[in-house]
């Protein structure tokens, strides 16, 4: 099967490195291909955001076929909070026929942290059922209805999970009930406490889930301190430890940036060392130009990745 | 105590063939669970295995587990005043022993059962399939025409 290059890329024990670019609010493609050719080479593979915080962006099926235009391998996610069964299934079907390898299949957040609160919640499916959904459809060329597909998908699944949030002791069996569920690989939350992520990560060894599952841990840096407060207060799920707090406001005001992509740095050849750990994913919002900078920082050398085309990642 | 035996077989087969008292107690039913869980009545009930915290409570009505966005405190994060559910149901079970519970694989609601009797269907053998064991979740799915609705009872 022709098809995902971050598949083979995994399969292949090398370390792996994904980045994330949220689609624009607006029509114009003109940033998402920017942002894309600024990654290309550097990156296996990039999600491209679903309605990220439940705001509204250009679609993130529209985003995938973009970065792939622009010669990068999408990653599509996919959220259960705004479609139901029906057009879930339908939205995933059009992302192999479109070429698009790859797909992420996570819960979403709440609309009410968006910029439509008022809108309906959608929540037909949770994540782990999307997941199973998913891999029935491609391992069993049937929908979640029973009934026979013709022609049968073959992205790699992905999945996401938080190593930090409560119930404390209960994070590692859910990232395994993915796993059962369909989930090939699992891209986490922000890592800014690399000791609480190896606690998370001995518990995921000892069930064996990194035998099955790909783990590539989140990373990432926030451009100002004014980020910084957001991600820490305004984005549920993100722990930041006070040491990280403090180093970042050590700096004077025009070197957060810099001491952010720093500390990203370090985490990364941190986190690097843990084994079962296949790579990282960088989240930068509205930084992504700054992605090269942290990975060459952290001696993830660029790629001479041959730039794909939408028809080479078509299977038939 | 609400375990499936003759007697409540019995019942539920009476209730059922009896539009007006299938009524009458499905709005008991609500009365007690609504008091006790929060419950929606969505028709298929999973309290059982998660710790009696009723899942539809959950904002994102999560029957796998809980999102990430818990807060450190436990808190939910649509509704900080409140706890996630999934955090008292893991606690629950942790206290019960029966963490097992929560890694069953919870198959997606059937929303034609919504407003019926969980306690009916229950007794009646129609929730057999509503969860699995994670390990079997991609071998077999359980078909959702295989369990039509009933004829809605007027």
């Amino acid at each position: 099967m022709s098809g995902s290059g971050l598949r083979a890329r995994l399969g292949s024990g090398s370390f792996t490195v994904t980045a994330e670019i949220g689609p624009p609010r607006g029509a114009d493609p003109g940033a998402l291909l920017r942002k894309a050719e600024q990654l290309r080479g550097w990156v296996d593979a990039v999600n491209i955001t679903d309605n990220a915080g439940a705001n509204v962006r250009m679609a993130s099926w529209a985003g995938s076929l973009l970065a792939a235009q622009a010669g990068i391998e999408p990653v599509m996610q996919v959220t259960c909070r705004d479609r139901n069964r029906l057009a879930l299934q339908s939205d995933l079907l059009a992302a192999w026929a479109m070429g698009i390898p790859n797909v992420l299949l996570m819960t979403g957040d709440h609309p009410r942290f968006g910029d439509h609160p008022g809108a309906e919640p959608v929540f037909d499916l949770d994540s782990v059922q999307l997941l199973w959904a998913a891999r029935t459809m491609r391992e069993e060329g049937r929908l979640m209805s029973g009934r026979a597909l013709t022609g049968s998908p073959g992205w790699l699944i992905g999945a996401v999970e938080n190593p930090f949030a409560p119930p404390a002791g209960f994070r590692a069996a859910r990232l395994a009930k993915k796993a059962a569920a369909g989930a090939e690989f699992v891209q986490t939350q922000f890592v800014f406490d690399v000791a609480a992520f190896g606690r998370w990560m001995a518990e995921v060894r000892d069930l064996g889930v990194d035998q099955t599952c790909r783990i590539l841990a989140g990373v990432g840096a926030v451009r100002s301190l004014r980020a910084l407060d957001h991600m820490r207060t305004g984005v549920p799920g993100v722990y930041i430890p006070d040491e990280v707090d403090r180093r970042l406001r050590a700096v004077p005001d025009g070197q957060v940036a810099d001491e952010a992509a720093r500390i990203c740095a370090e985490i990364i050849e941190q986190v690097r060392e843990i084994p079962g750990v296949s790579g990282v994913h960088v989240m930068a919002p509205g930084y992504e130009h700054g992605i090269p900078g942290i990975l060459e920082r952290a001696g993830l050398a660029q790629r001479a990745a041959p730039a794909r085309t939408l028809g080479g990642q078509r299977a038939h | 105590m609400l375990a499936p035996n003759a007697a409540y077989r019995w019942l539920a087969g009476a209730l059922t063939r009896s539009p007006a008292a299938y009524r009458a107690f499905t709005a008991t039913e609500r009365a007690a669970k609504g008091a006790a869980f929060g419950c929606r009545m969505c028709g298929q009930c999973t309290l059982p295995v998660t710790g009696y915290a009723c899942p539809e409570t959950c904002p994102k009505k999560l029957r796998n587990g809980p999102c990430g966005g818990v807060g450190a405190d436990g808190s939910c994060e649509v509704f900080p005043d409140t706890r996630c559910v999934w955090v008292v149901a893991h606690e629950r079970a942790q206290r019960e022993g029966r963490v097992a519970d929560l890694l069953l694989f919870q198959r997606p609601v059937d929303q034609r059962r919504a407003g019926r009797s969980a306690w009916v269907s229950y007794w009646s053998g129609e929730d057999e399939d509503l969860w699995a064991p994670a390990a079997g979740t991609g071998a077999a799915p359980a078909p959702q025409a295989r369990r039509p609705a009933r004829k809605a009872m007027k």
